[in-house]
């Protein structure tokens, strides 16, 4: 059952199309075990950034108050989305990592679970 | 002239409904209440409804004024007295702002939706019974609006509880709420207020919120609390009734029940963290503990009601287990996502001082040590080096609660909940396995939702006067104007606010009474003091 309506033939009216966002996707983006601050946070992006940009120019915007972001060996880090692992591409854009519109892709970094084990 | 004889009371209640009821002669019932049958509920006699308390007119005003008046003497004294100053400290005062800008629009909402019942349920009875309920309502947003009123002569943030209601981002999660159960129909609507929220849980709200009141010395907001309180008892009957009667009428009504009960329940809980984090952290002087509070409240209160219930194959809620695995740490992750985006809520934050971290080393021995002291001590550290720690980011919001996804799961509190589902080829996201059972039950209502997030990334929070081309534009500054929050004013850290320096400078006593005196004024008194 969609929903309980009066009238049979009622829709809502989905809010958050993108066609809503100036050009730009949304994209959610969750650090694992570093519950201070990694819960899963969503920003504007284009589709045409590449993978290396984001963590380059995106996530230190996010990230890099928290003081396990500078130990990051980004070469060691495990990323997923909610369809299992995800191997990413530095040169390729998030279009071509099938990342569109309102995904979530999060990252753990094995050897940094928090600072102080505080998360 | 002969007098006539007074009614009985039973007479008069008899008069007033069934007596002023009637057989409709030209139009089919079904299209006069035409809001009974779609949600599947079969009700085959509405004679079988017992009215709880046969209330009369003459009666509730009767009652309901008597109460007007005891509560409005206290609440004059209370301003005579400067009565805002004998509260434990500013702290407390930031916690009467959620109360201003969240309750009592959960109050005027509710008064939408009784009044609603109160023409469209199908029987005489309980739409008198709904609509006394409905006038409560807007009792208690009145004199809860009366009784702060008097607070927001002297402190920032209170000024605007309508406009905050409907505008500010962590506003939208009471609001989402009962704009949900508006929506819904009647059936779903008295058993989501009525019972699952006023029956199961409406105690958590009243009893540790207004004894917490009463102990740091707010006699204001206690009398609005005693005064309402007496209301709830009546609303919690009629919660009861309303589940016993659905439950009798028709087998079938059992499982779209139920199927209420555990959506409500969980829609509740999440509201309700709101007040977990008001009990542990923004009361001075503190009461219980949210754990404390939750296991008398639900555990055992809810525990016995729903053992009850058994015997008519109602079960407890789903996914009450994880709100009992949660308790220990449900205010400790609130406080901190307020705490990290305080820049960006209408009040100002502080960390918990020596004293209170004791104080929650004791009340939650499993958790708070372990998970959550090291990151208010590494952020104490980053306050006093003058760095203080801030998230400049938006969260991803559940599609259905509203929070952000921030919560962990039932068995490790150490990794994050992700839930998201398809529908009509686009994502969604929820914060818990309840939000997202709620939502597939019915995607097409919640792919509605307007999530301030993304509102804000389109582009569509920003006032009249505000100004995209202007060089000097600040995309959230104005999203946090448009939202009712004055920027650098209403949020930041508690120190440094307007209510904590004004607090010292009117009372010459500290606004934090753990941290002690952070200006001049209690300084320079102490000192002569002590001479």
């Amino acid at each position: 059952m969609p929903i309980k309506s009066i009238r049979p033939d009622y829709r809502g009216e989905y809010k958050d199309g993108i066609e809503h966002f100036n050009g730009q996707q949304l994209l959610n983006i969750c650090w694992e075990k570093h519950t201070m601050l990694g819960w899963p946070m969503c920003v504007p992006v284009p589709a045409t950034l590449t993978f290396g940009q984001l963590i380059d120019n995106v996530l230190p915007g996010i990230y890099a108050i928290h003081p396990d972001f500078e130990k990051i060996d980004w070469d060691k880090v495990q990323w997923s989305t909610s369809k299992g692992p995800l191997i990413p591409n530095r040169n390729k854009s998030l279009r071509e990592h099938e990342l569109r519109h309102k995904a979530q892709i999060r990252f753990r970094t094995p050897e940094l679970n928090g600072h102080n084990n505080g998360g | 002239m002969t007098k006539a004889k007074k009614l009985s009371l039973k007479q008069n209640y008899t008069m007033l409904t069934k007596g002023l009821d009637w057989e409709p002669s030209y139009q089919k019932k079904e299209d006069i209440f035409p809001q009974l049958s779609f949600e599947g509920i079969k009700i085959h006699n509405w004679d079988n409804w017992e009215d709880p308390f046969r209330l009369t007119i003459d009666a509730y005003w009767k009652y309901q004024g008597e109460k007007e008046k005891k509560l409005y003497a206290i609440i004059d004294a209370f301003q005579q007295n400067n009565g805002q100053f004998n509260v434990t400290d500013a702290r407390y005062i930031q916690a009467l702002k959620i109360f201003i800008n969240a309750v009592v629009g959960l109050e005027y909402s509710a008064w939408r939706g009784f009044t609603r019942l109160g023409r469209e349920l199908g029987d005489a009875s309980p739409r008198i019974a709904t609509q006394m309920q409905a006038i409560d309502e807007m009792r208690h947003a009145t004199t809860q609006t009366h009784a702060i009123s008097h607070y927001n002569r002297f402190f920032e943030g209170m000024g605007n509880a309508p406009y905050q209601y409907d505008h500010a981002w962590y506003l939208s999660i009471p609001k989402s709420f009962f704009d949900d159960a508006c929506s819904a129909g009647p059936f779903e609507f008295i058993v989501a207020i009525s019972f699952a929220f006023e029956y199961v849980l409406t105690n958590l709200v009243f009893m540790p919120w207004m004894s917490g009141a009463a102990y740091n010395g707010d006699m204001s907001t206690v009398s609005f609390g005693f005064s309402a309180q007496s209301d709830e008892a009546r609303h919690m009957t009629l919660g009861l009734e309303v589940i016993k009667f659905l439950l009798e009428q028709d087998p079938d009504n059992v499982a779209i029940v139920q199927k209420w009960i555990d959506k409500w329940f969980w829609r509740a809980y999440r509201v309700l963290s709101l007040v977990a984090t008001m009990m542990d952290y923004m009361l001075p002087k503190r009461v219980m503990s949210w754990d404390e509070a939750w296991t008398i409240y639900y555990e055992e209160n809810g525990g016995a009601l729903f053992a009850d219930l058994a015997r008519y194959g109602i079960k407890p809620p789903r996914n009450a287990e994880v709100t009992i695995k949660e308790k220990g740490r449900l205010s400790h992750e609130m406080w901190s996502i307020f705490y990290a985006n305080r820049d960006v809520v209408g009040f100002p934050l502080w960390l918990p001082s020596q004293e209170e971290m004791a104080w929650f080393s004791e009340k939650y021995p499993d958790t708070f040590d372990k998970y959550y002291r090291p990151r208010f001590e590494y952020w104490q550290e980053l306050e006093d080096l003058g760095t203080p720690y801030t998230n400049s980011t938006l969260p991803q919001l559940c599609q259905v609660c509203q929070w952000p996804c921030l919560f962990t799961e039932a068995d490790d509190p150490t990794e994050f909940v992700h839930r998201e589902t398809e529908f009509d080829g686009e994502i969604f996201h929820f914060c818990s396995d309840g939000c997202h059972q709620i939502f597939e039950d019915e995607p097409k209502k919640y792919i509605q939702a307007w999530l301030p997030v993304h509102q804000i990334y389109m582009g569509n929070c920003l006032l009249p006067d505000a100004d995209p081309s202007s060089p000097d534009f600040n995309p959230m500054a104005e999203a946090i104007r448009y939202m009712g929050i004055k920027p650098g004013v209403d949020g930041g850290l508690f120190k440094d606010h307007s209510d904590a320096k004004n607090w010292e400078k009117w009372t010459e006593r500290p606004a934090n009474i753990h941290q002690g005196a952070s200006t001049d004024f209690v300084r320079k008194t102490s000192s002569q003091n002590s001479k």
